[in-house]
């Protein structure tokens, strides 16, 4: 498949595909329940697609309501028996064995998750995959110094767990929910996107290589309603979902008055504001790693450019010249930079609110790039002549699509950034260090990236105001969503 | 058929990354506790003392600077080593302090997961033990740890492993770097350690070991003006005075030596000894 | 993008003073230069460089994956960008002629293989040079003004350009003045460069900014767009005789000044990063750079050189290795 090479004549990058042949993908896979593969008694199967081709990868079991029961059943009981009781620097040990596994598998891990996802695979491969080991090592750490946490001595964990990832960053997520709660001595059960499942189900092989004790991880693949039966089922302590603001919104009404905890990580439509005396390439790169990284399939995206009046003009040329030089193609060619929208559902809704837009009266460029005919694909886009009022300033796109608002002064950049009901993120592109400070004491977001973007640190909490979530994942902070604390 | 002439082991000091023996050409005899000979170990001299203190400064740089996240992934690598070592520590733990093989294998499991242990401080202790402050004015106001850069070790004497992991271990987790003096009657794990460290990922020089007399060397250590700290763990009683006073010439940061049993995991106290606290403020304006 | 370019080598075109004053799009030379304090407010008002940012710009760039044919067009073309250079006390006559002969046929058993652009050799080994390459299209630099230093009298600097130039030079490397710089005196920098300028005649300039002095970016930002506003033909990194030479992220920072001075006067300036690029990586890596951030108008010798010496057999190599499909040795490749 070719790489569109937008911009350059003479110099015409060869493909430079990584090699398939690294991954063995099964014609199909059952559920990871209790350290074994099994079939569902009461559901059924799917296929997950490659959304760069539309090829089908594989079947994909679809865990029932009955299946739920299993896994959670087999989460307890390794909990009570096994788990609980194992000295806390052995359930390190077993978490140092998997990081260590997951860099040894790398590659292969890289390979499927561009292939499953549609990312490129420079940024499976640079980006995700490593956070997911570090992650791991992180907690792994953590596992027998929590009574340094901060949290009393002897925290106790929870219990079970019943975690719901999204498709974005699907071993990434994963790697954020299973560290901290293995390391914090809780047993899960999470639920892969439908999407996405294949990187969770080759990890369930890392727990077995690792010798993990049954149990302690369990898969359940399938949709929306296998999640509700986990989220929903009572013999959970804890529940953790990362998703839209919309669901997250029924989990809260679902386990109200249940005793379950429960942490949740939505979405956003961040401000990524640029001052007039920002350091301008590099807030340009920080403008498209802020929307166009992951195809802008990132929750913490910048797709609400806020950009300072008077630098209006120099910023937007910039930008546009910056964007020409993008390369949207196979996920598997090194050198792409935009890889495909991940499902035909999402690139409908991409494409809807980018009519929206339009018709609303914001001015829509497009860089210009030829699409593959195949799989799902959206190019990256930019929205100027955005208001607060227009709906593409509101709502999460979730796509390769960025809206630009100015602003004259800091106080006018933190009310229009703040005047949003999501929290979950902001950048701020300015020379100077205290109106970073000052901006950053303002902006009732989570996650404050001062002259950089889009950075993520397994030692970092992470996590939104308002409805954006609540709950902090990462660093010492994200150790209490997993202790009865 | 007879039995096979095994190629013994020599044990040499470990200095900036290589094995030298002493430059005063001594060396001494380590025996195990019945008096049986076990091998030759090197003497080391004031001189070897003075070298290894060049190396560690000419290592601090870069290990002080790497991500935390470096640091514990080298320790950790240090720590499958070890583990892959383990009859070698067993034979050499068991001879030198007169322990059963049990007893000695239980010395080193603990060992290893002490090790392991501290190395997965690397990336915590500045949460843990740094600080943003709420100070009375538009001041960002935060406090972080800072390793304070060479570090003496004199090693416990008894506890040949086990001991001497946790009195090294926390000196380089937290991005110093060491000189340590190994027991004097029982090196030879020191020795064994040594070559661990070669083998894995630590740069050379952040580790130093020196075998010998304790007290020939440990008062060159003790007076040293470009060490910043000393661990008096192995120091004998009838010395502690002396040396604390020597270390007084820099105000070096000073451990005390006091009754310890090492197979209790510990808290972070040696780590807290050898980190500065900075301490910055930025005003908050537009 | 038109570009309002004036030909690297000029010949028959007089030497002139500094760009004309207002004839520039939105720089008005003159008034910015009227004083040391107005030359300083202008080079401080450019826009700062975040180190962090500008070095992950260049690292991601740098994994670009160049392979097969793309390789091979990229090798050829950074050969024939080579300013092929010896410049130490202990050059003689047949090591400037050696070094020629491998200039004009870098790979005798490969007729096909790109000659390089020039050589670059201290100026009393000019007229070897010059004798050397005559009638081929290989361009002699020479450089000038106390290399690598530049502790010298201005009277001395510009008797050491008027020499090499004399000699049959038709490129000029100068090195600017640091010290002046890093003590704020920039119009004497400014002043400096737009003498050698003239004193080069209708050879070109080069300008180099020893950016391993400099240390920090915003500097080499500063120092490219003052070596332009002085008529610079091109900015070049480094004498190659202290490291760090030309990084990167060094040559990130300096390709955007050329585009933004482009952009601001019309003019466009050539860029020769030198010193420490050794392997036919770090090449490929560099002429990423220039097509991501400058584009076609840059990938070509006559607006992009490379100043190395040893890079030159480790490109053979490497074509060799895309034309045979083996590995080769330095034994299938001569010594300069």
């Amino acid at each position: 498949m070719a790489v569109a090479d937008m911009g350059s004549k003479k110099f015409d990058y060869a493909p430079a595909p990584e090699s398939r042949a690294i991954v063995d993908i099964r014609p199909s896979y059952g559920l990871f329940i209790g350290g074994q593969w099994v079939d569902p008694t009461d559901g059924h199967a799917f296929k997950t697609i490659s959304p760069s081709s539309e090829e089908v990868l594989a079947e994909v079991s679809e865990a029932g309501p009955g299946d739920v029961d299993r896994a959670v059943k087999a989460a307890r009981k390794a909990y009570d028996t096994v788990w609980s009781k194992l000295p806390a620097r052995e359930r390190g040990k077993y978490l140092f064995r998997i990081a260590r596994i997951l860099q040894e598998r790398a590659r292969e891990l890289a390979v499927l998750e561009s292939l499953d996802n549609g990312k490129p695979i420079r940024e499976s491969r640079d980006v995700d995959v490593p956070l997911v080991a570090a992650w791991f090592f992180h907690y792994a750490g953590w596992a027998d110094k929590l009574d340094h946490a901060g949290f009393g001595t002897s925290p106790k964990p929870l219990g079970v767990a019943g975690q719901v990832i999204p498709w974005n960053f699907p071993l990434l997520m994963l790697a954020w929910k299973i560290a901290p709660a293995l390391a914090c001595g809780n047993t899960v059960v999470l639920k892969p996107a439908e999407t996405t499942p294949l990187t969770a189900l080759l990890f369930a092989e890392i727990c077995q290589q690792a010798d993990l004790p049954p149990g302690v991880v369990n898969i359940v693949t399938g949709a929306g309603d296998t999640g509700r039966a986990l989220v929903e089922h009572p013999g959970i302590d804890k529940v953790a979902f990362t998703g839209s603001t919309e669901v997250g919104k029924m989990i809260a009404r679902s386990t109200a008055g249940t005793g379950k905890k429960v942490t949740l990580e939505l979405g956003g439509k961040a401000a990524n504001i640029v001052f007039d005396d920002a350091p301008v390439d590099q807030a340009v790169e920080g403008i498209v790693n802020g929307i166009f990284f992951n195809q802008g399939h990132v929750c913490c995206a910048g797709s609400r450019l806020l950009v300072q009046e008077s630098a209006f003009d120099e910023v937007l040329e910039s930008l546009k010249r910056r964007l020409s030089t993008l390369r949207l193609g196979d996920p598997l060619d090194k050198n792409t930079d935009i890889g495909a929208i991940n499902s035909l559902e999402q690139l409908t809704r991409i494409r809807e609110l980018s009519e929206v837009g339009e018709s609303e009266g914001a001015a829509r460029w497009t860089v210009a790039c030829e699409l593959p005919d195949k799989g799902f694909w959206f190019p990256p886009t930019v929205f100027t002549g955005v208001s607060q009022a227009h709906r593409i300033a509101r709502e999460e796109i979730f796509g390769p699509v960025l809206s630009v608002l100015t602003f004259r002064t800091p106080q006018e950049a933190v009310e229009k950034a703040n005047n949003t009901p999501y929290g979950l993120s902001a950048g701020v592109w300015t020379d100077k260090g205290s109106r970073i400070l000052w901006m950053a004491d303002k902006l009732r977001a989570g996650v404050v990236w001062a002259n950089t973007f889009n950075r993520f640190d397994p030692t970092s909490p992470f996590g939104g105001y308002k409805e954006s979530g609540y709950g902090r994942e990462g660093g010492r902070h994200g150790l209490e969503a997993y202790l009865d604390v | 058929m007879s039995d096979r002439i095994d190629v013994r082991k020599t044990y040499k000091l470990y200095v900036g990354g290589k094995f030298p023996r002493s430059e005063s050409g001594r060396s001494y005899e380590v025996t195990d506790r019945k008096g049986h000979f076990l091998a030759n170990a090197a003497m080391g001299s004031r001189k070897d003392a003075r070298d290894a203190v060049v190396a560690a400064r000419s290592a601090f740089p870069g290990w002080s600077t790497a991500t935390a996240y470096n640091r514990g992934q080298v320790l950790y690598r240090v720590a499958e080593l070890l583990e892959g070592r383990r009859s070698q520590f067993v034979d050499e733990v068991a001879a030198g302090e007169g322990l059963t093989t049990r007893k000695a294998e239980a010395a080193v499991d603990e060992a290893i997961d002490r090790w392991v242990w501290y190395a997965g401080w690397s990336d915590k202790i500045a949460q843990v033990h740094g600080s943003t402050n709420p100070v009375a004015g538009p001041y960002f106001d935060f406090s972080v740890p800072e390793p304070t850069g060479v570090v003496a070790v004199v090693a416990p004497q008894d506890s040949s492993l086990l001991g001497l992991v946790s009195v090294l271990a926390p000196v380089v987790v937290t991005g110093n770097v060491a000189v340590v003096l190994a027991s004097e009657e029982r090196p030879l794990p020191a020795v064994t350690l040594s070559e661990v460290l070669a083998t894995s990922d630590v740069p050379g020089g952040v580790v130093n070991v020196l075998t010998g007399r304790t007290t020939e060397v440990a008062p060159w250590l003790a007076s040293h003006m470009d060490v910043n700290a000393i661990d008096l763990a192995g120091a004998p009683a009838d010395a502690v005075t002396e040396l604390q006073v020597a270390a007084a010439d820099n105000l070096k940061r000073v451990v005390r030596p006091e009754a310890t049993d090492w197979a209790r995991t510990p808290g972070p106290q040696r780590m807290l000894a050898f980190l500065e606290t900075k301490t910055v403020w930025h005003p908050i304006g537009v | 993008m038109t570009t309002t370019a004036s030909p690297p080598v000029a010949s028959g075109s007089p030497g002139t003073g500094p760009v004309s004053t207002s004839g520039s799009d939105g720089v008005d030379v003159a008034g910015i230069t009227a004083s040391n304090s107005s030359l300083r407010r202008f080079l401080h008002g450019l826009p700062g460089v975040d180190q962090v940012g500008a070095e992950a710009r260049a690292a991601t760039l740098s994994t670009r994956s160049i392979k097969t044919t793309a390789k091979a067009w990229a090798i050829d073309l950074a050969i024939s960008m080579i300013d092929l250079t010896t410049l130490e006390g202990q050059d003689t006559p047949g090591k400037v002629r050696a070094l020629c002969a491998k200039a004009l046929r870098p790979d005798p058993s490969d007729p096909t293989t790109p000659r390089v652009a020039a050589i670059c050799v201290y100026p009393d080994m000019v007229p070897i040079a010059v004798e050397a390459l005559r009638g081929s299209q290989v361009h002699v630099a020479s450089v000038a003004t106390a290399f690598p230093s530049g502790r010298a009298s201005l009277d001395v600097k510009l008797a050491d350009t008027r020499d090499a130039v004399a000699a049959g030079a038709d490129e000029i490397d100068m090195v600017i003045d640091r010290g002046a710089f890093l003590s704020g005196r920039y119009l004497e920098v400014f002043d400096e460069i737009v003498a050698v300028k003239r004193a080069c005649g209708s050879a070109h300039l080069k300008v180099i900014l020893e950016t391993g002095e400099l240390v920090t970016y915003d500097n080499v930002r500063r120092a490219s767009w003052l070596a332009m506003l002085a008529g610079g033909d091109f900015i070049k990194t480094s004498t190659g005789k202290i490291q760090p030479a030309a990084t990167l992220p060094v040559t990130l920072v300096m390709l955007e000044a050329v585009r933004d001075w482009r952009t601001a006067t019309g003019r466009q300036v050539g860029v020769k990063p030198a010193g420490g690029i050794k392997t036919t990586k770090d090449a490929v890596k560099i002429l990423v750079l220039v097509n991501e951030t400058v584009g076609d108008d840059w990938l070509d010798p006559d607006w992009f050189r490379l100043g190395a010496s040893s890079l030159l057999n480790d490109l053979l190599m490497q074509r060799t290795k895309l034309t045979t499909g083996r590995y080769s040795g330095p034994d299938y490749f001569t010594l300069d």
